[in-house]
């Protein structure tokens, strides 16, 4: 743009205004975050001491020693990913399946289902008539398929990928298949899937993050503490400050029990967090593509 | 006419045949609403009936409004209503316009690399667990061990229980979202942003008008429409303060600024074991919920054709 002309006077200013307003609200994100990586390898008396503001020091890794000896965090760890892989796999599937029938302006009684569907976005059971019906009617209480069931469909997922068949997808493409005699759950595995891996792959993100983050089911309805997902393992530590699992040992002073703790809560988050920091990138751009189909109304 | 009709039905009925192998694939979808959504509606009822769990939903006998009428006389009635609320004014008053002046900033930047660093950094967090948020929060707050108490110490400030302390409840819930969800939420925004026509801002400088004139005229006559109908329906949602984050940060000391409809019917119901006084409680907030959407998607609606449905 700098064609139209020098930069005036003014302009060069308010460039300047706007480039440290964000430096400064990029540090205010960032430094939290460092703030935790290096408390987590630092010795727990810097941070009690308040001399630790930026990068780690007296670098010991005893946290992170006690954090992976630890078996809670570990079953923590494998539950959730099976819940992951289970859910976002039911997710996928499912939600694939309505989207596509709903995609279809053909099919007689669409307006309906899309009636029922939506409703339950205005109005729902409430917390205690849905403890009551899952647990006396549907035996969901304390039983493993209560972490991926009740959330088998979103409703938003649902219709973001509508959109995207409706929108992305040709309907002449599918109508030269039926032509070629496909039924239509083949043209949808043969002719629409292939052309859209990139709403699958935003749907998956924005359900694998969903179930990674979640704690609410798990609190409601679980009993056991080995089916617990992760975050109610890191719940108790963090929230409610209960370690009794991870510190303590031989030779250990109270005094030392008390001060590891204090690394321990901020190796305990980047070890949880550590999945979605590596997979970031890829997460980022799918979670920000998906607003943007969302935002295209259907 | 009548030979129009038949012709009609027969069309209907031959891609109702036609497409039967759709109507197989959405049944399971279908059953899933009928069982796990539209059934504990069904459930509803015991809001009216005194439940028993040896007679069950449909013989426990109707009471008819006696839970509702507890409710509204209940001392905590008007704490809940008062918190529920406050912190979701609270919650429109910051972290609503913080998101659309970020993207305004955003949408000044022309270096991409800049702007692509700031976007990715801010919409980190938005990424992180509410259990791991408020960890974050706890740890940073701790008056023995915590950042911003060491920080305050610098200052000869004694250090302060700041998670204990009713008055900072709602500020610490709301700045930590900001931190959380500026970003992200910041999205929409940069992308109608982004969308503005170009000639529009080549216009503007032919004429002469500087940065600043071009940031007022263009932009953000731009980004009113979608700011107005996100507004609205965050006064839709005004009662309808999520369970996740609140009962995480609540605690016995901080409870009377902690207490929303939806942590009180945990409490009762699921702790206390009160089904249908809860979920009379649980369902006058839902119907509250339902006639705000309803209204507020009619206004949405009115103002711009933007509607939910």
């Amino acid at each position: 743009m700098s064609h139209y002309g020098k930069k005036s006077k003014g302009d060069i200013v308010y460039d300047t205004i706007i480039y440290t307003i964000l430096t400064i609200i990029m540090i205010g994100i960032l430094y939290p975050l460092i703030y935790i990586v290096s408390a987590s390898i630092s010795s727990p008396w810097a941070i009690v001491q308040g001399e630790l503001w930026l990068l780690p020091k007296d670098i010991t890794f005893d946290a992170y020693r006690k954090v992976l000896e630890n078996k809670d965090i570990w079953t923590g760890y494998r539950n959730s990913i099976i819940y992951l892989v289970v859910g976002t796999s039911i997710n996928v599937i499912m939600t694939t399946m309505g989207a596509y029938t709903l995609s279809r302006k053909d099919l007689v009684g669409r307006n309906v289902l899309v009636l029922i569907f939506t409703f339950t976005l205005l109005f729902n059971g409430g917390l205690v008539p849905t403890f009551l019906v899952y647990k006396n009617m549907l035996g969901l209480y304390n039983n493993l398929w209560v972490m991926v069931i009740p959330s088998a469909v979103s409703v938003w997922n649902l219709i973001v990928m509508r959109t995207y068949f409706q929108t992305a997808i040709p309907f002449e493409l599918q109508e030269a298949a039926f032509i070629d005699g496909c039924s239509n759950i083949r043209t949808l595995t043969s002719v629409v899937l292939p052309l859209s891996m990139p709403i699958i792959a935003v749907v998956t993100m924005y359900y694998a993050v969903a179930h990674w983050n979640a704690y609410f089911m798990a609190l409601i309805y679980l009993n056991d503490d080995w089916r617990m997902p992760l975050q109610m393992v890191i719940r108790k530590m963090l929230i409610q400050d209960d370690m009794a699992s991870v510190v303590g040992g031989q030779g250990e002073s109270l005094v030392d029990q008390l001060m590891i703790k204090e690394s321990i809560k901020y190796v305990v988050i980047v070890v949880s967090s550590l999945p979605m920091l590596f997979l970031y990138p890829f997460v980022q751009k799918h979670f920000v593509k998906g607003v943007m189909i969302g935002a295209v109304k259907g | 006419m009548t030979s129009e009709v038949k012709k009609k039905q027969f069309r209907i009925s031959r891609t109702i045949t036609k497409n039967w192998d759709l109507y197989l694939l959405i049944l399971p979808v279908v059953l899933y609403f009928l069982l796990l959504k539209y059934l504990p509606m069904y459930g509803v009822q015991l809001a009216f009936k005194d439940f028993s769990a040896v007679k069950g939903f449909w013989d426990s006998p109707w009471v008819g409004f006696k839970h509702f009428e507890r409710f509204f006389n209940n001392y905590q009635f008007w704490t809940l209503i008062r918190n529920t609320i406050g912190i979701s004014l609270y919650q429109i008053a910051v972290a609503f316009p913080i998101p659309i002046i970020f993207a305004l900033l955003v949408n000044e930047v022309q270096s991409k690399r800049f702007s692509k660093a700031v976007q990715s950094i801010t919409f980190m967090p938005h990424f992180l667990s509410t259990v791991v948020l408020v960890g974050i929060v706890m740890a940073f707050l701790s008056p023995s061990s915590g950042l911003i108490n060491n920080l305050l110490g610098l200052f000869g400030v004694e250090p302060i229980y700041f998670m204990t302390e009713p008055s900072m409840f709602k500020s610490i819930f709301v700045f930590s979202d900001v931190w959380q969800n500026m970003g992200f939420s910041s999205v929409l925004y940069i992308a109608v942003l982004a969308g503005v026509d170009k000639s529009l801002y080549e216009a503007a400088m032919i004429d002469g008008a500087t940065k600043v004139k071009r940031l007022i005229h263009i932009a953000v006559p731009a980004i009113i429409p979608t700011a107005i109908i996100m507004l609205i329906f965050q006064f839709g949602a005004v009662m309808d303060i999520g369970f996740e984050k609140v009962y995480l940060m609540q605690n016995d000391l901080n409870k009377e600024a902690s207490s929303v409809i939806s942590t009180y019917v945990y409490e009762m119901g699921l702790l206390g074991s009160q089904f249908s006084f809860s979920a009379a409680v649980g369902l006058f907030n839902s119907v509250i919920n339902f006639v705000l959407i309803i209204i507020v998607n009619t206004i949405a609606k009115r103002m711009s054709g933007t509607s939910l449905w």
